[in-house]
């Protein structure tokens, strides 16, 4: 977006992005799905339906739960955004990535970055959720593939798992 | 998609966000944003400036004591309903913040907005009503209370004035306790709410002292269903009344039917949904 279309002063933002300081320039309409894709070039992130309904975008700001498409890059100014591609520790998967692996948690593969950010806010709230807590914390994150089965079973082998590894 | 330019301004307080709104009659404030940002990218609303209330410390928290809970107005979804002794006062609360949206809307959304937005299909708007909430604001003539039956006007519509800041949300709490419940048959694609019913019940002496029952989703604000409040008054809070109160709940509402629930199904559908929300608060 050029600046002459806006004819709004870009401001400066700062944030913390999966541990790292990133600065950018924005204009306050700039939504915080397309700093991080456009600007920091962190294309995990997803845009699905760009209307606050599918969750393809989710990462976490401060820890909170958030679709990205729905929060302005101006907002979070000072804060810190965890996104997909801060969970992998190099080579080594995070544990919900495994799972989505090793369940066949995804097809496409489009809205598995939000479903896992999703799952892992869920799981640091509550560890061993019921499957019906799974499919009520994940209703803001649409698949359009697998019918939700085995994401469900992997949030599950997830969830076993990172208790094993907490022991 | 993106919303039109606007200018942003990050309010450093509460009198910082009232003198902006009043310096600038284009500017908007930003609370959770849940509502005002999709708004905003689908072009609906096109503020020429945001300010923005997420800094503003002293707008957070919730506590409870001397009779009443005073939640802060960007109080979150989530921070409302783990909040230290908020399930047990108020269950309907819970009940409801748990069922907005879906996760990052309860984890973003505020009280203080969804209150401010008044949407027809909210569910918090319906509880707070309920419970005989009331509002402390603050605009440029001062603070002021409003009591929520004066807040909400019409659609989308509230009785604040362009720079009045909600700050705090009040819920009272009689000595005698009050026992409350929401129910909602949510949309199945958008969530919002088709009908929702809050109830919160009071009794003195084995009856009924204060029955609020009040409708959301099918009519154009959360009203009080007041010929089924009528039939509870003075008589023990036990099935026969709660079956009476029921069926006559949705008596004398303007209900509105749209293209998913007629008028006929949203009337049915409050009947059911008091008579479930009077028989789970009758059951705390």
């Amino acid at each position: 977006m050029a600046d002459a279309i806006a004819g709004v002063a870009k401001t400066q933002v700062t944030v913390s992005v999966n541990g790292q300081q990133r600065t950018g320039s924005v204009e306050p309409r700039t939504l915080l799905v397309h700093f991080l894709r456009d600007d920091l070039g962190l294309t995990g992130t997803h845009v699905g339906c760009d209307t606050s309904q599918c969750g393809a975008c989710v990462v976490t700001v401060d820890g909170v739960t958030t679709k990205s498409c729905t929060k302005l890059a101006v907002q979070v100014d000072g804060s810190s955004v965890e996104t997909i591609e801060g969970l992998a520790d190099g080579t080594n998967y995070h544990p919900i990535q495994d799972a989505f692996w090793e369940k066949h948690g995804l097809q496409c593969g489009y809205c598995t970055p939000g479903m896992i950010m999703s799952a892992r806010s869920l799981l640091e709230r509550n560890p061993n959720p019921a499957e019906e807590e799974i499919r009520h914390e994940l209703e803001g994150n649409l698949c359009r593939c697998t019918g939700y089965q085995n994401i469900v079973k992997s949030v599950q082998y997830a969830a076993e798992k990172m208790r094993q590894g907490a022991d | 998609m993106f919303p039109t330019s606007f200018e942003y301004h990050r309010a450093t307080s509460v009198a910082d966000a009232v003198a902006m709104l009043a310096e600038r009659p284009d500017a908007k404030l930003l609370a959770g944003g849940h509502s005002l940002i999709p708004a905003m990218k689908l072009r609906l609303a096109a503020p020429g400036m945001l300010v923005d209330l997420g800094p503003v410390a002293e707008l957070k928290g919730v506590a409870l004591g001397d009779g009443v809970a005073t939640i802060g107005a960007m109080t979150t979804y989530d921070e409302l309903r783990f909040a230290d002794g908020i399930g047990a006062a108020f269950p309907a609360v819970v009940e409801a913040s748990s069922v907005i949206g879906d996760q990052q809307v309860r984890a973003n959304g505020t009280i203080g907005g969804a209150l401010a937005h008044n949407d027809p299909a909210a569910d918090l708007t319906a509880v707070f009503l309920a419970l005989g909430g009331s509002v402390e604001v603050v605009g440029s003539s001062g603070q002021r209370t409003i009591d929520g039956e004066e807040l909400f006007v019409d659609l989308w519509t509230t009785s604040l004035e362009p720079d009045d800041v909600i700050t705090r949300v009040m819920l009272p709490m009689p000595a005698g306790g009050v026992r409350s419940a929401y129910k909602k048959h949510a949309h199945p694609a958008s969530g919002y709410a088709v009908v929702g019913v809050a109830v919160a019940i009071e009794e003195a002496g084995g009856v009924v002292s204060k029955a609020s029952i009040v409708v959301t989703g099918a009519t154009s604000k959360p009203t009080h269903a007041a010929a089924a409040e009528a039939a509870m008054a003075g008589k023990p809070f036990a099935g026969a009344t709660i079956a009476e109160a029921a069926a006559l709940a949705a008596d004398g509402l303007e209900i509105n039917g749209d293209a998913y629930a007629s008028e006929t199904y949203r009337a049915q559908l409050i009947k059911v949904l008091t008579k479930r929300a009077l028989e789970a608060a009758r059951n705390r």
